[in-house]
């Protein structure tokens, strides 16, 4: 399978204020993502996260390293606009991301500037709207809108462009549990009918969980990379860096350690109630 | 005791008299004992938001009344002015309002307006950096130059340097990891236990609400749909569901594992899930 995003001996500091040293986040980070995957990144805050996924088209380029995305050199100036088009950002604030008074409008912004022609745009900003479910909302005002409906808008505006790969910094942080699920299963289903690389950098465990693989990223470096149900059976070194597993597998650990046998991959609710159900009437 | 807050029968309608008028808070009503810590939860739009920015005068009743400490906080301009620095608002995101030139003078902002001495505005500074863990060193820095979770800590001192004897918080730990959501949510209690203060807290996360506090308000349709201890909302986990709102983890598996045919009642921790399947298993080995 051909690579997304390469990330090569990574080495980077923000640079200090008036003379002040830099604050160092990665002195030596390798990671691929594989394209058309769903990669979900994890760690305490401070650990890196955000700041890698600004490498990954080019808003921060590397003091040291390779960083290439889609077999393009994230330092090269030359193919800045051609990285940007293939890699989309979503943020965590919704209203910092809209730019227009009309929710199709918003959408339009991202192809405009790619100079595409208009009927082309017409086209994309439907389909675009469509797939995140929120083409009757074409004619809104995006103010009026809910967290969830205002994300999925800034999702669409990445989608009209057209990108390989979109990278989500955690874009359910403002939302309620409902704008949550909307965003989520928008991504989930960009991901398995588009063949769109997702990289979802998130604090909600059950989030990760739905990914194909988790990167769990500790002072800059990787702490833990496998399926969901590979890193999240590591209780023990998620707990030494400030994370937890989801709930069903704290669960399963804490009976562990009092005594029940109790699998550690129980990831979603009727897996861990069938195990506990098993193990109470054994 | 009588209770430090009395809301009756609050109802407040948005852009009334114009095609986007909204009532979206109808006839609610509860009271506050001095003390309490309260969680409030509703998915968006239930009226959470529009509930709080009334305990402190921000929004004026379209109808019903808010009373703190036995008056009504619209009474006259002073009581208005009063309940201002008597209920302290911490809104989503606070860092966001974070804007002087030091953690210091940020956090003294609050209690200077209040028009306090020098001498008092300083004690308040330095005694609310110690509620949330913020050292001498810090207070010198630019807020700016903090983490997240600093920075929200600092915002959150800005309000606790007030004083209040209501704090409200809208969901304090959205966004962070889980080991600062520990630390602010510490933070809180550690200012509830010195000052006796009255504590309400938006939150998302159901299990933060159901292991801090002592009551629990849902709203949804601008209602209050119920007001009891965590163990009360939580046995009506299937309405909360309905409601459309997140229930934790456990307590679902626990509601499937009473499907399969297991005596047990819903939990909301991880702990009190523990202590029932254990005891379940012990029951079943001696069996």
């Amino acid at each position: 399978m051909a690579t997304a995003i390469s990330v090569e001996h990574l080495n980077y500091a923000y640079p200090g204020v008036d003379n002040t040293p830099g604050v160092a986040v990665f002195a030596d980070l390798n990671l691929t993502v594989e394209e058309g995957s769903f990669v979900a990144i994890l760690g305490s805050n401070g650990c890196g996260k955000s700041t890698l996924a600004k490498h990954f088209n080019s808003i921060l380029l590397p003091s040291g390293g390779k960083v290439y995305v889609c077999g393009m050199d994230t330092a090269n100036d030359d193919l800045l606009i051609k990285i940007r088009r293939n890699v989309g950002m979503v943020f965590q604030n919704p209203d910092n991301q809209i730019v227009a008074n009309v929710v199709e409008e918003d959408v339009a912004f991202g192809p405009e500037n790619l100079g595409i022609a208009s009927p082309e745009i017409r086209k994309r900003v439907d389909n675009a709207l469509k797939q995140v479910g929120m083409y009757e909302f074409r004619a809104h005002a995006p103010h009026l809108l809910s967290g969830g409906q205002k994300q999925r808008i800034a999702i669409a505006g990445i989608i009209a462009m057209e990108p390989k790969c979109i990278v989500l910094d955690e874009p359910t942080a403002m939302l309620d549990p409902k704008g949550r699920r909307e965003v989520m299963d928008t991504v989930l289903k960009l991901n398995r009918e588009k063949g769109i690389t997702v990289v979802l950098i998130t604090h909600h465990m059950d989030e990760a969980a739905q990914a194909q693989r988790v990167v769990v990223l500790h002072k800059g470096d990787v702490a833990a990379d496998g399926t969901p149900k590979e890193v999240f059976s590591q209780v023990e070194l998620l707990h030494r860096i400030g994370l937890a597993a989801p709930e069903t597998v704290e669960l399963c650990y804490e009976l562990r350690q009092n005594g029940l046998h109790l699998p550690l991959d129980r990831l979603d609710i009727e897996e861990c109630a069938q195990a506990l159900y098993a193990e109470v009437k054994a | 005791m009588a209770p430090i807050l009395e809301i009756k029968n609050l109802t407040h309608t948005y852009s009334a008299g114009t095609p986007f008028e909204h009532k979206a808070l109808d006839s609610v009503s509860f009271s506050v004992e001095r003390g309490e810590f309260i969680g409030i939860i509703g998915h968006t739009g239930s009226g959470k938001s529009t509930l709080m920015q009334h305990m402190n005068g921000l929004l004026k009743p379209t109808s019903g009344n808010v009373i703190l400490d036995g008056v009504d906080i619209w009474q006259d301009k002073k009581t208005t002015r009063q309940a201002r620095f008597r209920v302290g608002l911490v809104f989503q995101y606070p860092e966001y309002q974070l804007f002087e030139e030091t953690v210091y003078k940020d956090i003294a902002f609050g209690p200077k307006n209040m028009g306090l001495k020098p001498d008092e505005v300083d004690r308040r500074v330095r005694e609310a950096a110690s509620f949330v863990n913020l050292t001498e060193a810090q207070l010198k820095v630019s807020p700016f130059d903090l983490s997240g979770g600093q920075k929200r800590r600092v915002a959150i001192a800005g309000v606790i340097a007030m004083e209040p004897e209501i704090l409200i918080l809208d969901e304090p730990t959205a966004g962070l990891d889980p080991v600062s959501r520990e630390e602010i949510l510490e933070n809180i209690q550690s200012y509830r236990r010195a000052k006796n203060a009255t504590i309400m807290m938006v939150s998302h996360s159901m299990n933060d609400v159901a292991r801090l506090t002592e009551r629990l308000l849902v709203m949804n349709g601008s209602r209050l749909a119920m007001d009891g201890t965590p163990d009360e909302v939580f046995t009506r986990a299937q309405e909360l569901l309905d409601m459309g709102l997140d229930i934790p983890e456990v307590t679902r598996v626990f509601l499937r594992l009473r499907e399969l045919g297991l005596p047990v009642d819903p939990v909301y921790s991880i702990d009190q899930a523990v202590a029932v399947l254990k005891k379940l298993k012990e029951g079943t080995a001696h069996a």
